[in-house]
């Protein structure tokens, strides 16, 4: 039985300095053969295996994870959590996320430092309010919250926005998600790691696929850096590597994978209490705890798997954030990073099964799988465990691509890719 | 941020181009789209090689000389490897 974190058991250990505080999750050796292989240990790899765990009694688990866990695009993201999405397909997917955002700290009795700060969507132009009013409309037809604020609002909200009519980019409206806002992305890795490893899951890092063993379309096992390791069913939840995987099973995806980059400012004193986004200028910050002001860029149009991205995106992208706030012009920079993100022709997920029998896919959430993540990982835990999609997930089956039921989510990317 | 020699122009600065993604991808032609099923669309469509490794793709001179051409790129050093005219097969390179 882990210990369980509280303010009793930290006094208890500052008592003895902090040297006896458990392992949060065991580093076992692979098993000859597991009931399910996550491959990826990123936040939604780690939450299939908890929920598979949890929710399906399945615990003969492994993840496997080429580096160490969160190191990918989980630790890259920009941490911001919302559902505010048109279609009613998306729109159910990601509030079933949010709610379990809501809840993930006890849950996982673990902080996820999930803060409903708010999420605000600016609109520049009159065919930006037109298109914000109907988003906001569908959103609060599907029940979630949603609502259109003034520029007084927003004004009083945020008052270092630029909100006078001579500014670059007007300001005639926003939406805003009061629900939304951001989590630690590290602790929601760590989170799940630790209570899936409590549930029994055997979590692996160093421990890169190379290839699958497939007999007559049948997964038996794949082979790894550490040897083959055998299994009933197998999930790929790799994020931007999702191409490379499909190859080594022998099929193709509809997903191209690009870097996109992030970056933070020096820590400053508390100046923005909310998330920030504008589609026009193509903008989407916050604040983080620590000070730093956390934002997003856009992605390099052409294909890359390096996790580095060109210096003129970071340019365009602080020019688009000094137009919005002036206060900012003379901020510094501290850090700046890429990843790898894997997007579809339709900018949503795809969820469910390959031409491979027992091989599982979760993929393609390309710019924003951040706030998805317990909500990918509890619907494709329901997918892998009863070999049918979770009913959220059925619409985003691969073969949506056949049959032309596309769910163009472009729009709902905080900004344009 | 790439240098891009333009097979018409020459070096530029990758500012000047827009991205035509995949290259060497056959429109069906008309007798074989009268039999072509929805999954055979939806791989012309949709599907992609997206290696991690060469691809060969398609660069347009969007801000110069507006010509289409192709390129074969290593997604993972960015290096080009080869800058080929438009209708010329894809060329046989050692493996990377």
């Amino acid at each position: 039985m882990k210990q369980t974190y509280s303010i009793f058991t930290l006094v208890r250990n500052a008592l003895s300095y902090h040297k006896d505080w458990q392992e949060a999750w065991r580093s076992p050796a692979p098993k000859p053969e597991y009931d399910v292989i996550v491959i990826g240990g990123g936040g939604h790899g780690l939450a299939t295996a908890y929920y598979l765990a949890k929710e399906h009694g399945i615990t003969n688990v492994a993840v496997l994870e080429k580096g160490w866990i969160g190191g990918g695009n989980t630790g890259r993201n920009t941490t911001i959590v919302r559902s505010n999405y048109l279609w009613d397909e998306s729109a159910h997917l990601y509030e079933h996320s949010l709610k379990l955002f809501e809840g993930l700290t006890q849950d996982l009795n673990y902080n996820v430092m999930f803060s409903q700060r708010g999420l605000m969507n600016l609109a520049h132009t009159q065919h930006d309010m037109q298109a914000l009013r109907r988003r906001v409309y569908a959103i609060q037809l599907n029940g979630i919250d949603s609502e259109i604020l003034t520029p007084e609002q927003i004004k009083e909200m945020v008052p270092i926005l630029d909100c006078s009519t001579s500014a670059r980019y007007p300001i005639m409206g926003a939406s805003l998600q009061r629900r939304g806002g951001v989590a630690r992305h590290d602790a929601v890795a760590w989170g799940f790691a630790r209570k899936a490893d409590e549930r029994g899951v055997d979590i692996i890092q160093n421990c890169e696929v190379t290839g699958f063993k497939i007999e007559n379309g049948v997964v038996k096992g794949v082979e790894t850096t550490r040897g083959f390791i055998g299994a009933k069913k197998v999930g790929i939840v790799v994020a931007g590597h999702s191409g490379v995987l499909a190859g080594m099973a022998g099929f193709r995806l509809p997903v191209e994978s690009h870097p996109l980059q992030a970056l933070v400012s020096e820590p400053i004193k508390p100046i923005l209490n909310t998330v920030v986004m504008s589609p026009q200028v193509h903008v989407y910050v916050s604040q983080s705890d620590k000070g730093e002001l956390v934002l997003g860029a856009g992605i390099d149009a052409y294909t890359s798997y390096a996790q580095v991205g060109s210096p003129f995106i970071i340019e365009n992208q602080l020019n688009a954030l000094t137009d919005l706030f002036p206060c900012f012009g003379r901020l510094r920079m501290l850090r700046q990073w890429g990843g790898i993100v894997d997007t579809c022709p339709d900018a949503s997920p795809i969820i469910g099964k390959t031409p491979v029998e027992n091989l599982f896919l979760n993929c393609g959430w390309g710019t924003g799988g951040f706030k998805a993540t317990p909500g990918s990982g509890n619907v494709f835990a329901h997918t892998i465990a009863r070999g049918e999609p979770h009913p959220l997930a059925v619409p985003f089956a691969l073969e949506r691509f056949s049959t032309g039921y596309l769910i163009d989510e472009h729009g709902a990317a905080g900004v344009a890719h | 941020m790439l240098l891009i020699s333009c097979p018409y122009c020459g070096p530029r600065d990758e500012h000047e181009f827009a991205y035509g993604h995949e290259g060497h991808i056959a429109r069906p032609t008309l007798e074989q789209q009268q039999t072509m099923t929805d999954a055979e669309w939806a791989d012309y469509l949709f599907m992609r090689k997206n290696p991690k490794g060469v691809h060969f793709e398609r660069w347009v001179h969007a801000r110069g000389c507006r010509q289409w051409f192709n390129v074969a790129r290593h997604t993972v050093t960015h290096e080009i490897i080869k800058v080929y005219k438009m209708g010329e097969p894809a060329p046989q390179l050692e493996q990377k």
